[in-house]
């Protein structure tokens, strides 16, 4: 049943195993129930576009794969095998790297210290050695946002865009295998945006799997070869981008209509 | 001071703080205890007809009362850095000089005879191993049970102190070990006019060796230098300054009573005039200033420093970047109480006993200290040489009107009212320069 989806999805990858594959997935907070029973996988040299309104469940479902959160039940898979994902040190053993919607950023710290937070280069002393962390970070940064110099200041003071390249760089900056990315050109202007679409193919062509969430579809159709639809913590459905229109995923995520060309989800509402 | 604002007519003053790359902040907080210095000395000199303040004898005695304050005021800054705060830090530092006076005075005699060379090791390890467990477990409380650290510290503050007083039904308990005694200065704990300027030397040196040494790595990487003025003026005040206290220090004698029974037992002869002999740099200073470089490596130059910094500012950008925010928090408090133990080591040898008082509101001279040093509450700022300065702040405050006669109430008074002018213009300085 699993793999029905990732067949019918035209992913050129179907027949390989997912990178991830998240199962039923459920978590609540207190009395809400922030995710329920959510389930989708994603394949090498993938991208999946990840939808739903605002408290839809998006970041949440997406932080249990970070290990930020601990699930309540369901099972992660990672190259096909079970996976304990409890804290953000296993699942950065795994590859996967993430750039949170809030950024997770140390404020009074400057982007080198946050490129490497928890990663730091060592001297021989086993002292950091900042100049080296300084040298690497204006090399990725150079790629990513070649007007960012304010390599020395905390990174409170910096713009949010330029906030934002930071945290993009410190995911990209590990050969991560998996990547996820919650809303990472929402304080982007359009220039960077369009450097960031290019990273992702770019990402895309080295084969990593890549989550990209976003409220808004137009941010991600274009990017994604599938979308999964969450609502109301469950999800909607799922489908490939070359089978479906931008309008009916636009009812999926406003209505919970699933359209003729996607797979149902439990979310999915009848009509 | 906001250098942004004021780039288009850089000033003369700009561009030399820019080039020299100093704080603003450690220029006033040095501008702030010259004028403390000068104002006691004055004022004792217009007033009271003799300016006792600016003496080599005065300065010594600061320095000396200074150390212990000091050494716990750097880790308090790690403490406040990562939103904490430690109440307990006094009542622990009596506990542990308790401990540790009964260990050198009724247990250890027992078994390796009185004056035994190892008394004062044996002390001074179990009074900084206890100090750690303590610590390690009020850090464990804050950390895995998730109880703030203010109450489980305040629960240490009447907890410890009533625990000494167990110890001991309130004895003090005296005298310590002699060799213990003289970690706490006295004129025997000193290392003399010779020692000092070895010291001085060793340090100037260093000094040096740093400026070259973090020239030589920004070069490698092709990253902006100092100017080369820049660099000598910083290397020649930074000497000036250790070569300066070496004089202070080595220009205050030692009295002439010890100076007697020395030359007597050493068949010296005291010669027509007198007998000059320095007491050059105390012990608990050497103490204070090796734990203040050692923390300060800490802080800048290791993982655990790093981490230390980004917790503070984001606690949960800190454990999403796979740090153990748990564990980092109980190493804090472990270390914290580590140099309370050493602290108190300083403390009771000082006194050469412990008493059930010994340490009472320490607590808030070393959270005064590392506040007026520049730690945030807010969380993610500090340094150490800043909580150093704190301490001699605060110390120069308190001995300073000591020395000019004011009595305890008004004493409580002005340092209770300089800690909160203190943090106020630390905001105001953070507003204009952020
Ligand atoms: N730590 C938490 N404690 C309590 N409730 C939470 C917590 N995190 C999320 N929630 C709740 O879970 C639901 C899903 O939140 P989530 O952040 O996953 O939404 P989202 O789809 O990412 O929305 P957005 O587009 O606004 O980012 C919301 O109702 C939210 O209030
Ligand atoms: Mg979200």
């Amino acid at each position: 049943m699993e793999n029905t989806a990732a067949n019918t999805s035209g992913n050129p990858n179907a027949s390989a195993t997912p990178l991830v594959q998240m199962k039923d997935i459920s978590i609540s907070f207190g009395g809400i129930h922030a995710v329920e029973k959510a389930s989708c996988e994603l394949y090498p040299g993938e991208v999946v576009g990840l939808l739903g309104h605002n408290g839809a469940g998006k970041s949440t479902l997406i932080k249990i794969l970070s290990g930020a959160y601990t699930r309540d039940s369901g099972t992660i898979y990672v190259d096909g095998e079970e996976a304990t994902i409890t804290n953000p040190r296993h699942a950065k053993e795994y590859g996967i790297e993430t750039i949170y919607q809030t950024l997770a950023l140390a404020d009074n710290v400057d982007a080198a210290a946050n490129l490497y937070l928890g990663r730091e280069l060592l001297t021989r002393w086993g002292t950091l050695d900042d100049a080296a962390m300084e040298a690497e970070t204006r090399k990725v940064m150079n790629r990513l946002n070649p007007n960012f110099t304010r390599f020395k200041d905390p990174v409170k003071q910096l713009s949010g865009g330029q906030r934002q390249s930071v945290a993009i760089a410190r995911a990209i900056h590990f050969n991560a295998r998996i990547l996820i990315m919650d809303e990472p050109t929402a304080a982007l202007g359009p220039q960077e945006t369009e450097q960031v679409g290019q990273l992702i193919h770019q990402l895309k062509d080295d084969g990593i799997g890549i989550f990209l969430i976003s409220h808004d579809i137009h941010d991600v159709f274009d990017l994604a070869d599938r979308v999964v639809v969450m609502k109301n913590g469950a999800v909607v459905g799922e489908a490939s981008t070359k089978d479906v229109t931008k309008d009916e995923v636009l009812g999926m995520i406003i209505l919970g209509k699933c359209p003729a060309g996607a797979t149902r989800g439990p979310g999915a509402l009848d009509d | 001071m906001s250098e942004e604002k004021t780039e288009y007519k850089e000033s003369a003053m700009v561009r030399f703080l820019r080039a020299t790359e100093v704080d603003t902040r450690l220029l006033g907080m040095i501008g702030a205890l010259v004028l403390i210095w000068l104002g006691f000395h004055f004022y004792g000199h217009f007033v009271n007809g003799y300016g006792a303040f600016l003496t080599p004898r005065n300065l010594w005695n600061l320095s000396v009362q200074t150390s212990s304050i000091a050494v716990m005021a750097t880790g308090m800054v790690l403490v406040i850095v990562t939103r904490h705060i430690d109440l307990s830090v006094g009542s622990l530092l009596g506990f542990t000089a308790m401990i540790m006076g009964v260990t050198q005075v009724w247990v250890l005699p027992q078994f390796l005879g009185l004056g035994h060379p190892m008394i004062w090791v044996i002390t001074v390890i179990v009074g900084v191993l206890f100090g750690t467990m303590i610590g390690a477990f009020q850090g464990f409380l804050i950390a895995y049970l998730s109880i703030p650290a203010f109450i489980v510290t305040l629960g240490g503050l009447l907890i410890w102190r009533g625990a000494s007083y167990l110890v001991a039904r309130g004895e003090t308990i005296a005298p310590v070990d002699q060799t213990f005694s003289l970690i706490g200065g006295g004129p025997y704990g000193t290392i003399g006019a010779t020692g000092s300027w070895i010291l001085g030397g060793v340090v100037c040196a260093g000094i040096l060796f740093m400026l070259y040494n973090g020239r030589k790595q920004r070069l490698r990487f092709g990253f902006p230098t100092r100017p080369m003025w820049a660099e000598c003026l910083i290397g020649g005040v930074g000497m000036f300054v250790v070569l300066g206290a070496v004089m202070v220090m080595n220009a205050y004698p030692w009295p002439k009573g010890i100076v007697k029974r020395y030359a007597a037992s050493n068949n010296i002869e005291i010669p027509e005039g007198g007998l000059f002999i320095s007491h050059g740099f105390a012990i608990p200073i050497l103490v204070a200033i090796a734990v203040g470089i050692a923390m300060t490596f800490l802080a800048t130059r290791t993982r655990f420093g790093r981490y230390v910094f980004a917790i503070g500012g984001n606690p949960e950008a800190a454990e999403l970047a796979g740090i153990n925010t748990k564990k980092m928090t109980m190493l804090i408090f472990a270390l914290m109480g580590g140099l309370t133990g050493i602290a108190a080591v300083i403390a009771s040898a000082r006194l050469k006993s412990a008493t059930l008082a010994l340490g009472q509101f320490d607590e808030l001279y070393v959270i005064a200290a590392a506040v007026i040093g520049g730690t945030s509450f807010a969380g993610g700022i500090g340094t150490i040489y800043g909580a150093i300065l704190g301490a001699l702040v605060m110390q120069s405050l308190q001995s300073g009107m000591v020395l000019i006669g004011f009595d305890a109430a008004i004493q409580q008074m002005v340092v209770g009212g300089v800690l909160v002018l203190a943090v106020f213009l630390d905001n105001l300085y953070r507003r204009n320069s952020a």
